[in-house]
């Protein structure tokens, strides 16, 4: 486990958020999974997804995968979004347009309260539409007014706004604003919009077909 | 190099002539005439590779008419101007980068086909950069950031729609803002807009 994480340290939150503690010694990765009750496939796919450019997953790993541990790691993922980056991401912001004038302090948190919002809802529409009928599924109690298809939507406007935020703090901040706070911004947005886009690949490329598989095989 | 220019005029006098405006200057090299230009999946629009068009819509049914520069665009880049012979409805001919109609004068069709070459072809040039916003993007910027539509800029600025679109496209590549949000933001930081 600990050489996993010497490879790529990107994986250090995919750990924390699907709950596997530290203090793990010399065990491998099946040990430590074993013992914070997290499946090694799942685990390792996730991995994968974090560590190679351009992964696909294989039929083997879709096929072991344990969708309530994907769904665990989504969720909590979701938290980290909204607590943690959320949180740290404004106050940086805050910071930075301090000594801006007050017409584009404004202008600059409203965009960015407005991304906020954005991706706020499109979490909470997964948390209170998509989850619940992933678990459905799983317990086979699933009605037929939803299907796994009509989740894959939507993404790209989110992606948009994160895109656009990063060019005008790189590239169109007022003079008076600091380097260093402006370098701090935007570190958080690019280890953001890189942990997004794992995200959202876990959830079109692992959560969508194998959900689809089940709802077929109903 | 000479730019090639494909004619679709269903009149041959008409065709014939503008055939002899283009070939009179070395500028321009007329690469096919046709009497009308298929919409469809298989036109020669991909094999010919025109710079520009000249197409003459009253050919078309009123529904094909209004489509004609989407389904050219969709085939090739070429900038497209209108041949005006007979009367339409003002939705056709906004469509075109510009319009030559029969009793235009042989220098001001030429003029028109140059402008409508450079609108359509402001793309940087390749030894230097150009990745300022030009005068008329930002005109054009300034509009979207204050809500408007692209129909709505195209009749301020006097500009087809289709160089509305263009001039966006170009926008957004420069600055790699692609939220209309994004955009009016950009407009403020940079001056172009009073909140």
């Amino acid at each position: 486990m600990a050489q996993l994480l010497e490879r790529n340290f990107q994986l250090l939150g995919v750990i924390s958020r699907l709950g596997i503690n530290f203090r793990f010694g010399e065990d491998t990765v099946a040990e430590v999974c074993r013992r914070d009750g997290v499946n090694t496939s799942t685990f390792l796919l996730i991995c994968n997804v974090y560590s190679i450019a351009g992964y696909t997953p294989t039929e083997d790993f879709l096929a072991n995968v344990d969708l309530d541990d994907i769904v665990k790691y989504l969720k909590r993922s979701h938290s980290y979004y909204m607590g943690e980056v959320k949180g740290g991401l404004r106050e940086a912001i805050d910071k930075l347009t301090e000594p801006c004038d007050a017409a584009r302090k404004k202008v600059i948190m409203g965009f960015y309260h407005a991304y906020e919002d954005e991706l706020e809802k499109h979490f909470q529409y997964e948390e209170t539409i998509v989850f619940p009928y992933v678990k459905a599924v799983l317990a086979k109690t699933a009605g037929k007014d939803f299907s796994i298809a009509r989740f894959e939507e939507n993404h790209t406007n989110v992606d948009e706004k994160l895109g656009d935020l990063k060019n005008i703090v790189m590239k169109y901040m007022p003079p008076q604003c600091d380097n260093a706070l402006i370098s701090d911004v935007l570190w958080r947005l690019f280890m953001l919009q890189l942990d997004l886009e794992k995200h959202t690949f876990i959830e079109d490329n692992i959560l969508v077909p194998v959900v689809n598989r089940l709802e077929n095989n109903e | 190099m000479s730019k090639k220019v494909l004619i679709a005029v269903p009149s041959i006098i008409a065709a014939r002539g503008l055939e002899r405006i283009f070939s009179d200057l070395g500028e321009f090299e007329v690469a096919g005439i046709l009497r009308s230009l298929p919409l469809g999946r298989e036109t020669p629009l991909q094999r010919i590779k025109a710079d520009v068009l000249i197409v003459d819509p009253s050919g078309y049914d009123a529904d094909s008419a209004l489509s004609i520069r989407s389904g050219i665009a969709a085939q090739c880049d070429a900038a497209v101007l209108g041949f005006q012979s007979s009367l339409l409805p003002d939705e056709v001919w906004r469509q075109f980068d510009d319009v030559v109609g029969l009793y235009d004068e042989p220098t001001a069709v030429i003029k028109k086909v140059r402008d409508a070459l450079s609108t359509h072809h402001e793309q940087p040039d390749e030894s230097e950069p150009q990745e300022q916003l030009s005068q008329r993007e930002k005109e054009v910027l300034v509009c979207v950031a204050k809500g408007m539509l692209n129909k709505e800029i195209a009749d301020k600025l006097n500009l087809s729609i289709y160089t509305v679109i263009t001039h966006r496209k170009n926008i957004t590549r420069k600055t790699g803002i692609k939220t209309v949000a994004g955009l009016t933001v950009y407009a403020l930081l940079n001056n172009l807009i009073e909140v």
